[in-house]
């Protein structure tokens, strides 16, 4: 059991979640107190002592997932053996059969909520349609896709649903919460199936490393998953409330502000007029006016959307935050936010109505700095931190680096995120080189932890009234 | 103290105290109370964490003491003061006296006043004891909770160190705020308490709001997890759907529909942007 635990505490510190030695030890320490073949038990046990921030949760669910999946019973295996010849040697005409009565079976048992009926029929369509071949590193993910497509898991709740032609609008909403809930208990428990059998075949580290889960702060944005882009954006509020309360800490240590005499010689009455002890003034906060420039054509959206997400939920940090998108035209998206109007919402009036295509529709740096310039030359005073976002890929159009020279001569500062990783800039139809010396700070931003210590390094920098800003990942 | 044998006695004993623990919490309060450790409880506003400290003093019997965190708390607040003007008081009654004696005497135990910490370490039975909102302090006096966590005892200069006459069951909450230090997390269980089932809110409902049908019950526990499914501000939490649950009871409304949801909202929804969204949600064409 102990090496076992040792491994998995391994795998979570290869996912990234920090577990210290004592945190480790209390793990031991728990196991004493957990009926071993009680897995939710042991699986909160083990979360309540090795996994302290709730955000992390997913990731060790599913490193646990694996590394604590019941084996399978001898019997069973064998059982599973004939399964599989006879699907592989039948033909597709035994399979379409089964198909037929365990379709019919599966809706039965989600109508009537059979959980236990659920759990077989689970068991009996990865035995026949994940066709899983041992040995082939493959994640779990493309069997358990296999196995509900062959199932139709996608018409599944309007399947269910025909049978309640009768009920209306929100009795209709529930009901169909409900068979959602339900189906999707199903698909954790094809899951599960399936990851039973992965690591009944190859062993519990290869497939760890095959399932395994990334930290929201560390998923790559130009590349995430809908389903993961929708959890990130629901951790960017409580992001910016800590990143504000952490600025707010920070800035408390910085140099006091200046002496204070009217309130020193008021405190000196209490030492008879010796003046003992000196008050000094709050400091006065610097805070930023940010200029922000997106570029939100096709591949760098989400990450335009996530940046202008996190600087208008961390507005109260900045003295004033104006928006531009573009891709080869430029217009001001500023007004589209507002305090209460929902981000997607503002997303979607972005891309219906601001006036960012000017040509072709693709992207055309050059072209977009001097429409700014002509344009919106009084958005930049210098007090302005400029925020340019994007890949710098011009599509072999001129980069006009002057330009972008000039508008950094008016700025405090210039700022450059490329969400791409530094070994592609430059290459291709990148024109990093050109705009590089032209900004103050060149970044790669990829994820949200960079993004959240960019935020937090610009907003110090101007606290403390310098323009180099210096980000560590 | 009643000693629990298995995480299920102690889902039993909260359920009698009112509270309706799943398998998670029950695990983990179990595993505090063997292994001797605080509980971080952390989780959104409204889901019972509070109530969690508050249940489990019932059931133990012990007195809860607690000690409610704000920006801004010192140890003068949390952990003891010396009572200055009785020293003083002292001190001018005794003038003329020895000062070692009078200092002596100052410093100890009647001029001693117990803040929360102080006095859930000293009490002769075991307590509860409840740090609310603990993200709410500063870093640095999150420092001064960590000798307590760790080894129930507290240091004061003038009195030397005081260990805990009878282990208090220790429980933090935190809204998360802000990050915790990793020193104060390496010292605790922690224990995410999300929304709660479909299943387990109906119960929830029914333990909490007298007289209200199942029916009506299983409806508003539906809407509310429909609700929690839709991006929105700020999600109706648990102590909100149980608001609602008494509102629709004392309106005397018997079935849950689209009217009445949408006349009703501002009980679960905090925001009217949100509100604004779930009556176009629910009035709108399906």
């Amino acid at each position: 059991m102990i090496s076992i635990l040792t491994g998995f505490v391994t795998e979570l510190r290869a996912v990234g979640i920090p577990v210290s030695m004592v945190e480790a030890i209390d793990a031991a320490g728990a196991i004493e107190y957990v009926p071993l073949a009680d897995r939710q038990a042991l699986r909160h046990s083990l979360a309540a002592c090795l996994v302290k921030n709730a955000h992390h949760m997913e990731a060790f669910d599913a490193a646990f997932d694996v590394f604590f999946s019941p084996q399978p019973p001898l019997v069973e295996a064998a059982d599973e053996g004939a399964e599989e010849s006879e699907g592989a040697g039948g033909g597709s005409g035994v399979g379409d059969v089964h198909l037929e009565s365990l379709i019919a079976g599966l809706m039965g048992a989600l109508a009537a909520a059979d959980y236990a009926t659920l759990q077989v029929i689970a068991r009996q369509a990865v035995g026949l349609f994940a066709g899983i071949q041992p040995g082939r590193p493959v994640g779990g993910r493309y069997y358990v896709y296999r196995v509900l497509s062959r199932l139709g898991a996608d018409t599944l709740p309007d399947r269910l649903m025909e049978g309640h032609d009768d009920a209306s609008g929100l009795e209709r909403t529930l009901l169909t919460d409900e068979y959602r809930a339900r189906i999707a208990r199903f698909e954790a428990m094809v899951e599960d199936e399936i990851r039973r059998r992965l690591v009944a075949d190859r062993g519990r580290e290869a497939v760890a490393k095959t399932t395994r889960r990334q930290l929201l702060e560390d998923i790559d944005l130009a590349h995430a998953p809908r389903a993961e882009i929708a959890r990130m954006e629901r951790v960017i509020q409580p992001l910016a409330r800590k990143l504000a309360a952490r600025l707010a800490h920070r800035r408390r240590h910085l140099r006091k502000g200046r002496l204070d005499i009217r309130k020193t010689v008021r405190h000196s009455l209490s030492t008879g007029g010796l003046l003992a002890d000196p008050q000094f003034k709050a400091p006065r906060v610097a805070k930023p006016d940010i200029v922000l420039l997106c570029d939100i054509s096709g591949s760098v959206a989400t990450f335009a959307h996530f940046t202008m997400q996190l600087m208008y939920a961390m507005s109260s940090q900045f003295s004033r935050v104006r928006a531009f998108a573009f891709i080869d035209g430029v217009d001001e998206v500023t007004g589209y936010f507002a305090p209460g109007v929902d981000f997607h919402d503002s997303i979607e009036r972005i891309s219906r109505e601001a006036a960012v295509v000017h040509f072709d529709g693709h992207s055309d740096y050059g072209n977009v700095f001097e429409q700014f310039i002509e344009r919106y030359a009084g958005a930049i005073t210098p007090r302005t931190s400029v925020i340019v976002t994007g890949d710098g890929r011009n599509n072999y159009r001129p980069a006009q680096r002057e330009l972008l020279a000039a508008i950094a001569r008016s700025a405090r500062a210039v700022y450059w995120l490329n969400p791409e990783p530094v070994r592609f800039w430059d290459t291709g139809d990148s024109v990093m080189r050109e705009y590089a010396p032209s900004c103050d700070g060149v970044f790669e931003v990829r994820t949200l932890r960079q993004l959240e210590a960019f935020v937090e390094e610009l907003a110090m920098a101007a606290a403390t009234h310098k323009t180099t800003v210096k980000v560590s990942f | 103290m009643t000693e629990f044998s298995s995480p299920g006695e102690v889902a039993d004993a909260l359920k009698s105290a009112d509270y309706l623990p799943d398998d998670r919490i029950s695990q983990v309060v179990f595993l505090a109370e063997r292994l001797d450790k605080p509980v971080l409880v952390e989780g959104p506003a409204g889901v019972g964490k509070t109530e969690l400290a508050k249940a489990l003093a019932e059931i133990h019997g012990r007195r809860l003491i607690r000690l409610q965190c704000y920006e801004g708390l010192d140890e003068s607040k949390a952990l003891y003061e010396w009572n200055y003007r009785k020293q003083l008081l002292r001190l001018q009654a005794d003038e003329g006296a020895d000062w070692s004696t009078v200092e002596d005497d100052i410093f100890s135990e009647g001029f001693l006043l117990e803040r929360p910490l102080l006095e859930a370490l000293r009490s002769p039975e075991p307590v509860v004891l409840l740090i609310d909102e603990v993200d709410r302090v500063e870093i640095e006096t999150e420092a001064l909770l960590l000798e307590v966590l760790a080894d129930f005892q507290a240091s004061i200069p003038e009195l030397g160190t005081v260990v805990a006459i009878s282990r208090p069951l220790v429980i933090l909450t935190s809204n998360n705020t802000r990050d915790l230090s990793d020193a104060l997390k390496r010292r605790c269980l922690f224990l995410h308490i999300g929304y709660p089932d479909v299943t387990r809110e109906r119960e929830i409902l029914l333990t909490r709001v007298p007289g209200l049908p199942e029916q009506l019950a299983h409806q508003i526990a539906g809407v509310v997890r429909h609700i929690r499914s839709q991006p929105l501000r700020k999600s109706p939490s648990v102590s909100e759907s149980i608001d609602w649950a008494r509102t629709l009871l004392a309106l005397g409304i018997e079935e849950v529909d689209e009217g009445v949801t949408t006349d009703t909202l501002h009980v679960l929804l905090k925001y009217q942007a949100d509100i604004d969204k779930m009556a176009a949600e629910l009035s709108g064409p399906r």
